[in-house]
């Protein structure tokens, strides 16, 4: 993978009205290649939203999108294949097993079927692969779905809340997928702030569709903090 | 493999794995035979009124079809995972609608022996030409089932739209199929004017070229 | 911006529809056969025309509202179809009436342009329901914009395919707009037509500009009291982005 110097997003303005309500309020941010964003907030700030217009699920109604170099949503076709999205929901079958979710996904991504194999292993799934997803336990399932989301070698990954239902060895197993030394660029919704400080170049706080916070290099004013999600 | 085959592939796996469609599609239309009989209190049908009782079963048991045939995608994060590859989303429609064309043949191959058998409508002679006309109404309901489906499934009260929707859509087909039908399963026999299949084969045209254009609007956001 | 030229097109209206009252009765031939209640033609057949030019003129809009994703197509194609259903009913009605007053039955499936409108009705009356059913806005107006192409495109097959199917059994029983209708009987029918074009025009914009107005109206009080204050209630109707001009 190599990084460019392009930033990988870059947004001016981004809205995005649901109704008569604004669920993205003049959203702006710059992200360079190979960086990491944690996005922190309160529920309902807008975070999902916004990792969803990046990974060009919902189109901006006013303002800026650029991502990997592309306009959106103009462009979407362009980048859709270079994004992973791991979101609340895992998005596989659940009458089918591991396996025929992720050849799926390689069949509709043009990646080779042998990468699935790999990465079943990498993650540790191996032995279940081949039972239906249904008969999952919530941490396989998640892991399967990190599977998912890289399958395709994504450079920029959207990752809503990726620890959850993880044990600590799981998650030691799906960091080198998804995590900083990935080295691919990352958006990551979080709620604790420690962890998003730690492993984050930029931190965003939403409030309310609107950016109030922001943090770069492991700074953070904890009054600030608090008051983001009174 | 390509897109429309990917997704097809996908949905018959999981259909013979969870047969949600199939069979409940094939039992309603038995179920309804039996109850046709009893409603109308005959063991023998013939000339417009069988066809009418082929025709409206087939067309109900369509509905059981049509209603599932977008759940999986909206309870299991399936449009999602759809929309981020980097595909032509109208392979959704074509592989959707194959899918629901495929169910429908596997219904009549149960429900015409099932119809034969149980109000004897003298169905030997009518076989070929009936072929044809299930094979256009196919293509025909397996399309506006598709939209239909795709039109409900992501809003409330999708299986009271659906019906709601679909059959008002259906009648033009319905009215061709059961006219066609009529002639053939005649006491003495008949021949299928040719209008009808013509009808049924305009339907399918407006209706596929309609699909095609519009679908990609349902799916994006 | 709906309401500019609505009194001229209201006034334009009342004329337009006091004449044809006037034709209709003083002048208009009375029908040998059926009497004076043959003169509901003059309310059912135009009543049916400007009904399905405004399921079709719906379909325009939606189109225009996919193409370009501005809301205020939408609005439009909703307020015609809403518009074009109750005109629908009351061709439906007044056909009703003509047969039961003409052959004594308050039905009848002989007659291909009734029993055509009877389905079309039944289709556009799921029109809101499907709104209703969809709670995002944009994705309901999107989706309400496809039902109205895919509408407006059946009206056309379903005519030909109950007409085909009526051919056998019956004649057009109710004689509707024959071709050889006299001359008295052409104008009268002509002013009728354009009169339940002008009043289906004018409701169309008083609708429009009636709900730009409310709004409008909204929005202010929204802007005023601060976003929280401003409810999202579930509806049907279409609702235009917080900075639409419409």
């Amino acid at each position: 993978m190599t990084v460019s110097a392009t930033p990988a997003i870059e947004l001016a303005g981004l809205t995005r009205t649901y109704g008569e309500r604004l669920a993205l309020d003049g959203v702006s941010l710059a992200l360079p290649a190979g960086a990491t964003l944690a996005l922190l907030g309160p529920n309902g700030a807008g975070k999902s939203t916004l990792l969803r217009v990046l990974a060009t699920l919902l189109r901006p109604h006013a303002g800026r999108v650029r991502v990997l170099g592309r306009d959106l949503p103009r462009d979407g076709w362009a980048v859709r294949g270079r994004i992973g999205l791991l979101a609340h929901d895992p998005l596989l079958y659940r009458d089918l097993t591991a396996r025929e979710n992720l050849r799926f996904h390689a069949q509709l991504h043009r990646v080779a079927p042998g990468r699935v194999d790999a990465l079943l292993d990498a993650v540790g799934m191996a032995p279940r692969a081949d039972e239906p997803v249904r008969t999952l336990s919530r941490g396989m399932v998640q892991r399967v779905a990190v599977c998912r989301a890289v399958l395709h070698d994504p450079e920029l990954l959207l990752l809503d809340e990726p620890g959850s239902h993880l044990d600590p060895a799981a998650a030691a197993l799906v960091e080198p997928l998804i995590g900083r030394a990935s080295g691919r660029t990352r958006v990551v919704v979080r709620h604790d702030p420690a962890g998003a400080l730690a492993e984050a170049d930029l931190v965003l706080g939403l409030r309310g569709g609107r950016v109030v916070l922001t943090a770069a290099g492991g700074r953070l004013d904890p009054a600030a903090l608090a008051a983001l999600y009174e | 493999m390509s897109t429309v085959g990917a997704l097809l592939a996908k949905d018959l796996r999981a259909e013979l794995r969870a047969k949600q469609s199939l069979p409940a599609m094939a039992l309603f239309a038995i179920a309804t035979f039996v109850v046709f009989h009893f409603g109308l209190d005959r063991a023998r049908l013939d000339g417009d009124l069988a066809a009418g009782v082929l025709w409206v079963t087939l067309l109900l048991a369509a509905l059981l079809g049509i209603n599932r045939l977008f759940v999986a995608e909206l309870e299991e994060g399936g449009f999602d995972g759809f929309l981020l590859a980097p595909v032509d989303r109208t392979a959704m429609l074509v592989a959707k609608a194959t899918a629901l064309f495929l169910y429908l043949a596997g219904l009549e191959l149960v429900a015409v022996p099932a119809f034969a058998l149980l109000l004897d409508p003298g169905l030997g002679r009518a076989l070929p030409e009936l072929l044809w006309l299930l094979l256009l109404a196919d293509v025909g309901i397996a399309v506006v089932g598709t939209l239909v489906a795709a039109l409900t499934v992501q809003g409330r009260a999708r299986e009271l739209l659906v019906p709601l929707l679909a059959l008002p859509l259906l009648l033009p087909l319905l009215i061709a199929a059961a006219r066609g039908t009529a002639p053939l399963l005649e006491a003495g026999g008949g021949s299928l004017p040719l209008r009808w299949p013509a009808v049924l084969g305009l339907y399918d045209m407006v209706f596929g070229l309609l699909s095609y254009a519009v679908f990609d609007f349902l799916l994006e956001d | 911006m709906y309401g500019k030229g609505l009194r001229g097109l209201s006034i334009a209206t009342v004329l337009t529809l006091v004449g044809a009252f006037a034709l209709v009765f003083f002048y208009a031939p009375t029908d040998a056969d059926q009497g004076v209640i043959q003169k509901i033609f003059y309310v059912h057949v135009p009543m049916a025309i400007v009904a399905l030019c405004g399921f079709v003129f719906a379909a325009a809009m939606a189109i225009q509202h996919l193409r370009t994703g501005e809301r205020r197509y939408d609005l439009r194609a909703y307020v015609a179809i809403h518009l074009s259903l109750i005109l629908g009913i009351g061709t439906l009605i007044s056909g009703s009436i003509w047969a039961k007053a003409s052959w004594g039955h308050w039905w009848v499936w002989d007659e291909p342009t009734l029993v055509s409108f009877l389905i079309v009705v039944l289709l556009y009356a799921c029109y809101q329901p499907l709104r209703f059913a969809i709670e995002d806005p944009e994705k309901q107006a999107r989706y309400a914009s496809v039902f109205a192409i895919t509408a407006g495109a059946f009206v056309p097959l379903n005519f030909l395919a109950v007409r085909l199917a009526q051919a056998y059994t019956h004649p057009r029983v109710l004689g509707t707009t024959g071709g050889s209708m006299p001359g008295s009987m052409r104008l009268t029918f002509l002013v009728s037509v354009v009169g339940m074009a002008l009043l289906f025009a004018t409701l169309w914009k008083y609708e429009l500009a009636s709900k730009h107005t409310a709004q409008q109206l909204r929005a202010l009080r929204a802007r005023l009291t601060g976003d929280a204050a401003a409810p999202t209630v579930r509806s049907g109707q279409p609702a235009l982005p917080a900075e639409s001009t419409v």
